[in-house]
């Protein structure tokens, strides 16, 4: 039941990300060009998740267990460490390069677009260094 | 500042539908949405590794099926030359494993839950992509 959970919310959130034109690097960068000719959009849709994502986990956090599993897993993290802000800097300057981040360019592989196919392996190397330090 | 192309509704639609996904991920898998971790985690580690392949798989099955049932043409538009993309993919993929998050994991699961290390996380990356951004105009 968990893969069938998996696949299905893979496909709602692309489906979301296809709605909000988040899966557009245009509508990306147009939200980051801030100070230029600015589209706020981007907003919008972090708002939108936020208030259906928000109360209800707050409403179901001292739930036992999941519906289809035996535990939560959910990082407990704490620290605000040189890391969290290094990492947050790097990948500020590559969304702000490219106007892709992991979600909307893996969704965008559907599209065969060559230029998000090449982003994609370049991440997963990037994921794969990360490993290795 | 002038404000161009804004699309309020479907922006909110769509969040809202990312909203629900990010919330029957936890509800029913007991897991947060983050897609650099789901993404990195298939590559690297053995747990879950069939889900997060599932998700991913999902991820790219969302457009095709959106299309497909409202005959939409979906556009995007890349202009980025080759270095931008390398270099962007590489920033992002380092990056977010070494911040654990990305938009999705630090920007919406981590500030559902008001951690106060997403919510830094993402103000950071906000600042930093729109100065990229304004660099990038003037260079």
């Amino acid at each position: 039941m968990n893969k069938l959970v998996s696949l299905f919310c893979g496909i709602i959130f692309g489906i979301g990300l296809v709605i909000s034109q988040m899966i557009n690097p245009a509508k990306v960068l147009g939200f980051l060009n801030l100070f230029g000719e600015w589209d706020p959009s981007l907003a919008f849709v972090m708002i939108g998740a936020l208030i259906v994502s928000s109360p209800l986990f707050h409403l179901f956090k001292n739930k036992e267990k999941p519906i289809f599993s035996s535990s939560f897993s959910i990082s407990n993290k704490k620290e605000i460490d040189k890391k969290l802000i290094i990492g947050s800097i790097l990948f500020g300057a590559g969304w702000g390069l490219a106007g892709l981040c992991p979600g909307p360019a893996i969704s965008s592989i559907a599209l065969l677009n060559m230029s998000s196919i090449i982003f994609v392996i370049a991440m997963f190397f990037g994921f794969y260094i990360a490993k290795l330090t | 500042m002038s404000i161009i192309n804004f699309t309020p509704i479907s922006a909110l639609t769509g969040g809202l539908i990312i909203g629900f996904s990010v919330f029957l991920f936890f509800i029913l898998n007991g897991r947060m949405v983050g897609v650099s971790g789901i993404a990195s985690n298939f590559l690297i580690s053995k747990n879950n590794r069939i889900d997060n392949l599932l998700f991913l798989v999902g991820l790219i099955f969302g457009p095709l099926i959106y299309s497909y049932f409202t005959s939409q043409k979906i556009e995007i538009s890349i202009t980025n030359s080759l270095f931008l993309l390398i270099g962007g993919g590489l920033l992002v993929g380092f990056g977010t494993r070494i911040s654990g998050g990305c938009t999705s994991g630090h920007g919406i699961s981590g500030i559902g839950r008001f951690s106060l290390r997403s919510i830094i996380a993402t103000i950071t990356f906000m600042i930093v992509g729109v100065l990229t951004v304004l660099m990038k105009n003037i260079l």
